[in-house]
């Protein structure tokens, strides 16, 4: 049925819909929504059959839902930031057991400086930790992401990240067309374990595995993820059969038909782009859009093949590796290495700076009349002034201080006054 | 596309305003996006939310930077915000005050936009007689539907009551109604008197 909504309360009734039967969670922003309407629902009985546990921190969170996934439990939680570096040690232990735990990931930037807004630097920061990602670009692909994302998880057994940006998404009220309980029920079999603690049939899950044969369960973990580039399209094409909706799949092709420059990105700003390279299209750019919902797996293949025709590439990414470049970027030469393309880093929207068409419209210019050089990492919007301002006050003196604390005076956002520290 | 930016401060609902005003054109058919600028919100802070509105699917996430319509929920934001940028010159401007627009020192702006389309709305009395209590966004989503006929008062009528069960949806498709009238039949054309 469609329904005007905000995007955490979609969420929340789509994962109800999926029958989760553990959910464990720790509330952060811009994530509280949804795990506040799944309490709410687990309270009422709306959601029955489900235990939702308020555990005391995001490790919690995680090692509760590998303790219930591997009793066989359909186990879920959802996350932002911190809460995901929290994680951290149990997600590596979740893909490394091969439990199939569905996770929503409210995108949120990470500090310092602390920073409530959106980007991707969470999900970027685990993009090795062995769970799939997969980035939905609006609120309807959020909710079709986590249908597919438990059948995902639990066909391969193997945990799966549904990314949506913070705020942008999750606090948006917009259309969503969700899914009758009949419906997700034919798409989503119950859950079958691939393995299972059961005290009639006793097996141990976590053995320590020495040098003898490490290397082989970590290939095995690699060889599920690169068998989920075939079963990632199979679902989506499922889906579509069964609910009629293109959604999901490896990557969204946009307007790529005779395109010599490609934008490359991934989740919401996926839309603002598609609107101005209309806007391009109209005034002659041969300019489309190659969108990544799922980022891990690396569907190398897949993005060399959509890349093989254009010139000229620019990846407009909300992370970046400090100290190297563009993440997205790298993988995108990786998967273009030898082709006659020019792969642009592009660095937009950190700590929820809107990401704007007059801002997105110059850099494609830029770009397509190649005035950008690609051996520099980009900033769109970057304010180089205030960066060289703070830099100015660094070499005055040795004990300059606190750059973040130095940067809000300088702009005003806090009041000035004499900073402290002597000389 | 029709857009609006609403300016209020954390506690007088401007963020529901906007959330409402999408609902209110989903259901007259129309594809709808409602979002809030969000800070460490707490009451009394400056608060930004944004409505768009077209006839098909809308994909652009960026704030609204060129509204085609303003409601301001609070003059005391007049010399701490740019309420105003980047309005467009056909724009609308909703006012929640009691006092004549002049008086606010928003003479010139109304100059320079076209006739009926500004309007000042004691949202925050309305609200105190109908709710009891100065929360102005029901009756200033009033007051935005007689101003510029994007929607209709009943969608934005059943919108509040959809999402306040009760007497407070009742109260506030009151307070909705009288700032409608108050606009249709007094504020109109002389809107700045």
């Amino acid at each position: 049925m469609r329904s005007q909504l905000e995007g955490s309360q979609a969420v929340a009734r789509a994962v109800a819909l999926c029958r989760p039967q553990v959910i464990a969670a720790y509330p952060i922003s811009p994530q509280t929504h949804i795990v506040e309407s799944l309490s709410d629902r687990v309270r009422t009985g709306e959601l029955a059959g489900c235990e939702y546990l308020l555990v005391d921190s995001e490790f919690s969170a995680m090692s509760a839902c590998i303790g219930a996934s591997a009793a066989g439990a359909r186990s879920y939680t959802a996350t932002s930031s911190q809460g995901l570096l929290f994680m951290a040690e149990a997600l590596f232990n979740t893909s490394g057991l091969g439990l199939p735990v569905v996770m929503t990931l409210a995108n949120r930037a990470i500090g310092a400086p602390i920073n409530i807004w959106n980007d991707h630097s969470d999900a970027m920061a685990m993009r090795d930790s062995g769970w799939i990602q997969l980035y939905a670009e609006s609120n309807q692909e959020a909710v079709d992401l986590h249908v597919q994302a438990f059948r995902l998880a639990e066909s391969l057994s193997v945990p799966v990240m549904v990314c949506m940006d913070g705020f942008v998404l999750t606090h948006a009220f917009e259309e969503v067309d969700l899914p009758t309980q009949e419906q997700v029920d034919a798409f989503l079999p119950p859950f079958v374990p691939q393995q299972l603690l059961d005290p009639d049939d006793p097996v141990t899950i976590g053995a320590m595995v020495g040098p003898e044969a490490f290397a082989e369960v970590k290939y095995l973990v690699h060889a599920t993820q690169v068998a989920a580039l075939d079963e990632v399209p199979a679902i989506a094409a499922d889906f579509e059969r069964a609910f009629g909706r293109d959604s999901g799949g490896l990557l969204k092709r946009y307007r790529l038909e005779d395109a010599e420059t490609v934008v490359v990105a991934l989740g919401s700003v996926l839309g603002t782009i598609e609107d101005v390279v209309d806007s391009l299209r109209d005034d002659g750019f041969r300019i489309g859009v190659l969108g990544i919902t799922c980022f891990r797996p690396w569907p190398h293949d897949e993005v060399r093949a959509a890349l093989g025709d254009a010139t000229r590439v620019v990846v407009v990414e909300r992370a970046f590796a400090v100290g190297a470049g563009g993440i997205v970027g790298q993988n995108v030469r990786d998967a273009t290495r030898g082709l006659p393309v020019v792969v642009q880093d592009v660095v937009a929207g950190l700590g929820g700076r809107p990401i704007t068409r007059t801002s997105l419209r110059g850099l494609f210019e830029d770009v397509v009349a190649d005035r950008l050089d690609a051996s520099h990492l980009h900033f769109l919007d970057l304010d180089v002034e205030l960066v060289q301002r703070e830099l100015a006050r660094s070499r005055a003196r040795r004990r300059s201080g606190p750059h973040a604390e130095h940067m809000l005076r300088d702009l005003g956002t806090v009041a000035s006054g004499t900073p402290h520290g002597g000389g | 596309m029709f857009s609006v930016r609403i300016h209020g401060r954390g506690g007088q609902g401007a963020v529901t305003a906007a959330e409402l005003l999408s609902v209110a054109a989903f259901d007259e058919g129309r594809h709808a996006q409602a979002f809030p600028t969000f800070g460490s919100e707490r009451t009394g802070a400056p608060v930004v939310a944004f409505c768009r509105i077209d006839d098909r699917p809308i994909r652009l996430r960026e704030p609204v930077m060129d509204p085609d319509a303003v409601v301001v929920q609070d003059p005391t934001l007049l010399h701490q915000v740019a309420l105003f940028a980047g309005l467009s010159p056909e724009g609308y401007l909703v006012v929640n005050t009691s006092a004549p627009l002049e008086r606010l020192g928003l003479a010139e702006l109304v100059e320079q936009l076209p006739d009926g389309h500004v309007v000042a709305v004691p949202a925050t009395e309305i609200a105190r007689v109908h709710l009891g209590r100065p929360l102005p966004n029901a009756a200033l989503l009033g007051a935005l539907a007689a101003l510029t006929g994007e929607v209709s008062l009943d969608s934005v009528c059943d919108a509040i009551r959809d999402r306040f069960p009760g007497h407070v949806g009742d109260d506030n498709a009151s307070a909705a109604t009288a700032a409608y009238e108050h606009v249709r039949t007094a504020a109109v054309g002389p809107a700045r008197a």
